[in-house]
């Protein structure tokens, strides 16, 4: 590039200094723009004439070969020299563009680890992250990359997680937290136990994604190198017929004046600009997504999610946390704390996760020797007998079975009633919590015209109804199996219009099959779930909802710039074509058209890579 | 079967694609891409003749593209 670059200055010299200075004699003159031309253009003219035994007639080195030495025919020197000369140029951009976006996307997915301290015999030893087995134990100091996920079983630290989730917090982690490949250890020095392979780790996949996204081609990619594949021919042929038919058949007409024009028209038919701007664009979009946590497995799912018209949600762990929690206790005749507490006794050996939230909301350590005994009854709760007293843990169900009077609670959420020596004394009512950016995320999808939200849960209608009414989402669907679930979102389908696209999202974890057969399946917390990064086509890092509403207005951003491209290129391309044809353009005028909209196409691709944090 | 390969030495992404579309030509290839912006070229092909294929595609690009090289990765 460098050597290039030399050329070119070199040529532009000579070049400036045969037009400016003018020597008053025309030899001088010619024989320093010929040796202009061919210090630039050596290089070019010796691949056209490779390519000529090749058969490749429709080459670019070819055709700007023809239109050059053409113009030297014609008699026309500077011409030859500026057409060469700024072709050359606009490559050398081009490809300092290219480099420059490869370069961002890689400093961007700077995450690959480079060595692990493994301990082995006692001793430390910096080993390659790929010959660490699983089992094994690692040592990360701090400022270091975690080179494969995880547990921690010594230490305390906290780590950067911004490059994989665009998180800027850091995250506090001690023995037992899982910890995840590509992270950085911000304090303290920790010691992991190794989960998995690098092969498998988080890192390793991520990488492997995003390498991979720009293979699967976006519609208007395929667009651009179909309409490059006739373009070329179509301007080349009428290149040939203007500079042969007219002189034979108008009176007056030259040779040498619809030669001009037909020259003008092989430098301008040249796609290379149009080509190159629009994966740059996708490929720039895609590494700016991967800044912030969003992973986009293609162009083709960047340029569809501009075009989403449903956006069919799953509940839990999408909208709410997916993590249960205690928010009320009501106790007759005893006091909260004896009911949470013997309620968690009855629920102490059950790892139903509405037991789980009970024990975390009682939090004090439970003396099994209390526990006499407990016996599950499958869909309605609990029997138990503690310390002599019958305990009865569970739903309406289970109280209109044993006959107790109860008080109904008409609170949202999972109820459980407790009665204990069969005298009802209060209930508990567990709910899951909606996420704290879901209603907004709900708000802004609908001013980025999303025609309608959708939420399926498998979860009670009462329950699923209220958090649909409270996040403001249009329809709802409740008390669904996943193959309901599938049969929903198939029907949802064919109510998109043609070009609208309908996004399912969910947590990766139950809902492959919907991901799949959905236009676009986005998996949320795709942080260490390997489920989740295989069966979706977008993989949000963490587990916010807005990060959709970004992933967006981002594809909208990029499909805008595609757009823009598009059209400009080939509107000033035709345009130029045209006026040439006619003969009020010259071949200056060409050279923008190449050149020029090569740049500006180019530059207008670069402004993808600038996306806010 | 598919195999990826880094491909070096494309000049331009309409090269990229006229390279894809001869790629796409050769008998036993289901189907070929070529990343222009990550110098990745994919192909899918029938594993029974995997040495003969890939001697095919080495072929082409050194017909189509004499500059570029290729590495499995």
């Amino acid at each position: 590039m460098k050597k290039k670059g030399i050329k070119i200055i070199i040529s532009l010299i000579l070049f400036l200094i045969a037009l400016i200075i003018n020597f008053n004699n025309e030899l001088v003159n010619n024989i320093i723009f010929l040796v202009a031309y061919i210090i630039v253009g050596f290089e070019i003219l010796r691949k056209a004439i490779r390519n000529i035994t090749r058969g490749k007639i429709f080459d670019e080195n070819f055709l700007m070969s023809v239109a050059t030495i053409g113009a030297f025919g014609i008699g026309e020197f500077p011409e030859a020299v500026a057409v060469m000369l700024f072709y050359q140029i606009g490559e050398l951009f081009q490809n300092y563009a290219v480099d420059k976006s490869r370069k961002s996307i890689s400093n961007l997915m700077d995450i690959r680890p480079d060595f692990a301290y493994v301990e082995r015999d006692s001793e430390i030893k910096k080993v390659d992250p790929d010959e660490v087995k699983i089992g094994e134990i690692i040592v990360v100091k701090p400022g270091e990359k975690i080179p494969l996920d995880g547990t921690v079983i010594e230490g305390d630290s906290s780590i950067d997680t911004k490059a994989l989730t665009g998180e800027s917090l850091p995250q506090d982690v001690n023995e037992g937290s899982q910890v995840i490949s590509g992270c950085i250890n911000l304090t303290g020095f920790i010691k992991i136990k190794v989960s998995k392979e690098y092969g498998e780790s988080t890192v390793s996949k991520i990488l492997d994604l995003v390498e991979n996204a720009s293979s699967k081609k976006s519609q208007s990619e395929n667009f651009i190198t179909k309409f490059a594949k006739y373009y070329t021919p179509i301007v080349v042929i009428i290149a040939v017929f203007l500079a042969i038919i007219p002189p034979l058949l108008i009176d007056g007409a030259t040779f040498s004046d619809w030669i001009y024009r037909a020259l003008s028209f092989l430098v301008v038919s040249c796609p290379c600009a149009l080509v190159i701007s629009i994966p740059l664009s996708f490929f720039g979009g895609i590494g700016g997504a991967s800044k912030m946590g969003i992973l986009i497995k293609g162009s083709n799912y960047l340029e569809q999610l501009a075009n989403t018209e449903i956006i069919v949600f799953d509940k839990t762990g999408t909208l709410t946390e997916g993590v249960f929690e205690v928010q009320k206790v009501k106790a007759i005749d005893i006091s909260e704390d004896e009911l949470l507490k013997i309620t968690a006794y009855a629920e102490n050996y059950s790892n139903h996760p509405i037991s789980l939230s009970v024990k975390k909301a009682y939090g004090k350590e439970i003396d099994e020797k209390q526990i006499q005994d407990t016996d599950e009854l499958s869909g309605r709760g609990i029997v138990a007998k503690i310390e002599n007293k019958e305990i009865l843990v569970g739903n309406e169900k289970l109280m209109n079975e044993k006959q107790i009077k109860f008080d109904k609670c008409k609170d949202i959420g999972t109820v459980l009633y407790i009665a204990i020596n069969r005298k009802f004394t209060g209930y508990i009512v567990i709910s899951d919590k909606i996420k704290k950016d879901s209603k907004e995320a709900i708000e802004d999808l609908k001013k980025n015209n999303v025609k309608e939200t959708i939420m399926l849960t498998g979860d009670r209608k009462a329950v699923g109804e209220s958090v649909a009414k409270e996040l403001g989402i249009d329809k709802v669907y409740t008390e669904l199996l996943p193959n309901d679930k599938v049969e929903k979102v198939e029907n949802l389908l064919e109510e998109t219009s043609e070009k609208g696209k309908l996004a399912f999202v969910g947590d990766g974890i139950n809902d492959a099959p919907v991901l799949a057969i959905s236009d676009i399946g986005i998996a949320m917390g795709g942080l260490g779930s390997d489920a989740a990064i295989e069966a979706a086509d977008i993989v949000l890092m963490t587990d916010e909802p807005s990060k959709i509403v970004s992933a967006i207005n981002l594809s909208k951003r990029t499909m805008k710039i595609v757009k823009e491209n598009i059209i400009f290129a080939i509107f000033i391309k035709i345009l130029v074509l045209i006026l040439s044809a006619v003969g009020l353009s010259t071949m200056w005028w060409a050279v923008f058209a190449d050149v020029g909209v090569s740049i500006i196409a180019i530059l207008n691709a670069l402004r993808v890579l600038r996306v806010k944090k | 079967m598919k195999s990826k390969f880094r491909i070096k030495g494309l000049d331009c992404a309409n090269c990229a694609s006229g390279l894809e579309r001869a790629l796409n030509k050769i008998e036993g290839i289901e189907n070929a891409v070529i990343s222009f912006m990550t110098e990745r070229l994919e192909i899918e092909y029938d594993e029974n003749n995997k040495d003969e294929i890939l001697k095919k595609v080495k072929k082409v690009i050194k017909k189509e593209e004499p500059d570029v090289t290729i590495e499995e990765i």
